[in-house]
This record gives structure tokens, sequence and C-alpha cells, in this order.
């Protein structure tokens, strides 16, 4: 496994200092470049302190972390973030919240300013992509939940990150628009051929979405199993209720079974 | 009429209604105008001192706005300190606190002493009195950012001074134009405060003067003009307020 793009490596990680709570441990987890991974577990089994290891906004207590060939000592700078709550900032509109990562991201930083026409199409051709033409002007509250999810989404890709995490992203909506993002977001993979880790509690989100999927334990996390989903694609939303679909979903969830420790 | 309508009368027929009452009481039970002046004799009161108090009216103004200023400068600079360092949040607030809690009125003869009668005292206390809320709010404020806001401006590499420009600030600006409210009010108390203390000038030397020669009317008419003026310095901020942070009163709660 020498070509992970993301690597994790007996990773233990521990929160609030000595005797704190232990998030993980000996967690070790290999990710390829453009590859499409979810991380399905129980709750508070330390999903998002993967997240958070893999993108160097926490550091392991033990064990190392490598990103695109580098030991993350720092944030990773490249790493395209969604989580379940949207969290676009209200004072901007919809356009400006997409554009924000250029104005820290270089070379946009530093290009933004004078190339604002090219980079604002930009943000609207992916706004579109996403199913909202038209709403850059709009501010994020004057969209509905989904609407704001989409928006969150494009913020995560506009500076073409070749890591992209998603936390939860789909949570808190509705199953329509749940399974309407989930093509949204299988699309934009397909055509930008970005790694994505997905961290979720929805067995059919990560078999329908993903190339592999592991499963947590519960806490102190670390995988379990590990199931190479190789369903063809493109995949539609019919394959969601073919059988190979359900036997994989169905394999996963004993995994879960016995990672809460429930018979 | 609609409702809209109604409201834009309401704060008129509250504040006339309250002076009639208060006409009628007066000379129903016949209360010596020694105790308590009637609103008309006031107003004419006012009339006859009008050139005194718009002169002193002006300068209670002044001092009121020079003070506000530089605690909006200072309250702002300490906030964003406070709101961005742990440890000085920790370190300061308990001297804050503390000397938030000393009524300014006894600072009034220590600022005379160092400085002597004149504007700066008036300045300097209505400083004192007003820069507080504006710390708390403005630090309160930076503390509530969410953390996913943070880890995804992070995760791009962002600093420390990113997030401050981006989130921080902005997201500040509604406590900050929120406590701009208190503030004038408190900074104008401040400055009455000093100038009845010490000082030649101002509302709050008037009726230090009118109250040594027991003229009542001119004390109550100092007093109405003390409180148009404070109305005027609120309209003022909460319509700035209204101005630069439309985005966050979006709440329908209050609308009606």
């Amino acid at each position: 496994m020498s070509d992970a793009f993301v690597r994790l490596d007996h990773v233990q990680h521990v929160y609030g200092g000595e005797g704190g709570v232990l998030a993980v441990e000996d967690l070790t987890i290999a990710v390829k470049e453009g590859e499409f991974a979810a991380v399905v577990g129980p709750s508070g089994c330390g999903k998002s302190t993967l997240m958070k290891l893999a993108t160097g906004l926490q550091f392991p207590r033990a064990g190392s972390v490598v990103v695109g060939g580098e030991k993350v000592s720092k944030p990773v700078k490249m790493a395209g973030m969604a989580f379940q709550n949207p969290v676009m900032l209200p004072w901007r509109t919809t356009l400006d919240n997409v554009l924000l990562p250029l104005e820290i991201v270089e070379p946009h930083r530093s290009r933004l300013r004078k190339e604002k026409a090219a980079y604002v199409e930009k943000a609207e051709a992916l706004l579109a992509q996403v199913g909202l033409k038209g709403f850059g002007p709009r501010y994020p509250w004057q969209l509905s939940g989904g609407m704001q999810q989409r928006a969150s989404l494009c913020r995560a890709l506009i500076h073409e990150p070749r890591l992209l995490m998603l936390d939860e992203p789909f949570g808190a909506l509705d199953a329509f628009t749940r399974e309407e993002l989930w093509c949204v977001i299988r699309d934009l993979h397909a055509a930008k051929k970005f790694t994505v880790i997905l961290v979720t509690h929805d067995l059919r989100e990560a078999v329908f979405l993903a190339d592999r999927v592991f499963c947590m334990s519960a806490r102190p996390g670390r995988i379990v199993a590990e199931r190479e989903v190789n369903l063809p694609r493109p995949r539609d939303l019919d394959v969601t209720f073919s059988p190979e679909f359900a036997e994989i979903v169905h394999e996963l969830r004993g995994h879960i079974r016995e990672a809460r420790n429930v018979h | 009429m609609t409702q809209k309508q109604k409201i834009a009368l309401a704060p008129w027929v509250f504040t006339i209604g309250f002076f009639l009452l208060w006409e009628i009481g007066c000379r129903v039970f016949n209360v010596s105008s020694f105790v308590l002046p009637t609103p008309l004799s006031i107003g004419k009161a006012m009339w006859e001192y009008r050139t005194q108090l718009s002169f002193h009216s002006f300068h209670t103004l002044w001092m009121t706005f020079a003070g506000f200023a530089i605690a909006v400068v200072f309250g702002l600079g300490l906030g964003l300190l406070l709101g961005s360092s742990r440890i000085v949040h920790a370190g300061t607030y308990p001297l804050l606190v503390g000397f938030n809690a000393i009524p300014k009125v006894a600072v009034v003869p220590i600022l005379v002493i160092w400085f002597g009668v004149g504007w700066m005292p008036a300045v300097l206390t209505a400083f004192l009195i007003s820069f507080f809320p504006i710390v708390v709010n403005v630090a309160t404020g930076l503390a509530t950012i969410e953390p996913e806001t943070e880890d995804v401006l992070k995760a791009l590499g962002a600093s420390k001074y990113d997030i401050m420009t981006k989130v921080g600030l902005p997201r500040s600006m509604p406590y900050f134009f929120g406590s701009l409210k208190v503030a004038i009010t408190l900074a104008y108390v401040g400055s009455v405060i000093a100038e009845y203390n010490a000082s030649k000038y101002g509302i709050g030397n008037l009726m230090a003067r009118a109250s040594a020669d027991f003229n009542v009317p001119l004390l109550f008419a100092s007093l109405i003009a003390l409180a148009v003026l404070g109305v005027v310095m609120y309209a003022i901020t909460a319509w700035i307020e209204k101005r630069m942070t439309g985005w966050a009163q979006r709440s329908g709660f209050a609308a009606n």
C-alpha cells in the first residue's frame, strides 16, 4: 500500500491530556489517490477524530499520519471540508461564501483581485452544477437547508482540493434531498477525480458512493473491517434496490453490530 | 389604520400621554412647583433659558462624543485581544470586572487632581464608564465562532489573522453595534456626572448651579434636555447598527 494518498498508521489519539478520553487507538487506514472512501461506525466511535487527524487539525498521540506523501505536522492546506452543519457565513452572499477558500489558498489568494471575474464565473458554474443556478446573490439564510448544504459543497470544492473531507454532510436532510445530493457528489467526483473521505452512519449512502467502505469499532475507534464496493460506475440510484447492493449493506450491518457488541 | 402606522404613532401617543397625565396630576393634587413643576412650566423654563440650555447641551454632547469615541477604539481593540487570546481573557477579566464595579462618580475627584477642572475629567469619565460593555460584547462575538467554521478555514491553511478578519470581526459586529447603544448612554451619564462635579460648562454644571439657586424649573428643564439628547444619541447608534449589520436582524420574532 505504498501508493496511498492518505495514510494513518497505528494512530492513537487522546482528547484532554493525561487520563483523557481515548478517541482512537491502533487506527490504520489507507486511501488511494482519487478513491472514494467511506468510514462508517457506531456513533461516538471517533469518525470525526479521523477527519481531524487526516487534515492536520489534530495531531496523534502515537502513530503517523501521511497525506500526499508528507507527514502531517500542520493543517494540510489543501483539504475541502463539509459538515452536517453547512456553516455558511451569514453576512456573505452565497457566492461570496463559495469564494471564501480562494481568499485563503494560494495561488488563488494573490490572483483573486485581478482575476475576480474568472473566479466568479467558475463559482457560478459550480453552483449551477449542484442545482443552485442564480442563487449566488442570495444570502445563505434565504436558502433551504438542502440548498445551503449544496452551497457548502461548492465552497469545499471551489479551490479544486485534492482531498475532500465530508463529515455526515447529508445527515440533517430529508431522504429525497439526501439522495439527490448523493448524485451531485457522485457526479462531481466522477468529473474531478479528487480523493474523498466520507464519514457517515448511513450504510446505504456509504455503499452507493464509495469505492471502499471502512467499518470502525466503538470507542476507542479502530478499523475492524474493510469492504471493496465493486458495483460498476456510473451508479444509478436504482442500484440501491439491487440484490448485490443489499448484500453489501447487509454484510456491513453485521460488522457494525459486532462493533457495537450487540448480539 | 394599519399595524405599521399604529407602531409608528405609538411612541408619540405614549409620550404625549405621559406628559398629559403629569400635568393633570400636578393640577388635580395641587403639587407645589417647588416639588414637582408641571410640564407646561418646565416648557416655559426651557424657552426662557434656551440660549444657556443649548450652549451647555452642545458642550455636554461634545464631551460625550469624545469620550465615546475613545471608548469605541479602546473597547474594540481590547475586545479583539480578549476574544482572541484565552490567557489575556482569563488574566484581565477580574481586573476589568473590578474596575467596572467602581462607581465612576468616585473617580471624578481623582481625575480633577490629575487634570484639574475642565474638559479632561468629563471626557475621561465618559470613556471610563462606557468602554466595558464594548469590550465584553466584542470578546463574546469572537469567542462564539462555530468550531466547524474555524476547521473549514484551518484545513485551508488559514492563519489566525485570516480567521480573525474573515470570520471573527464580521461575526462580532452585531455584538459590537449592539453594545454601542448601551455605551453611548453610559458615556452620556459619565460626562454629566463629571460636569456636575468638576466643570464650568455642560448640562451637569448648569444643573449644579440651578440646584444651588433652588431654581427647580431650570433643574427640570435641564433634565428634559438631557433626556431628549439621550434619545437622539440612542437613535443614531441604533440606526447605524441597523445599517451595518442588517444580516443579523432577520428574525421575525419582534416584528409585530
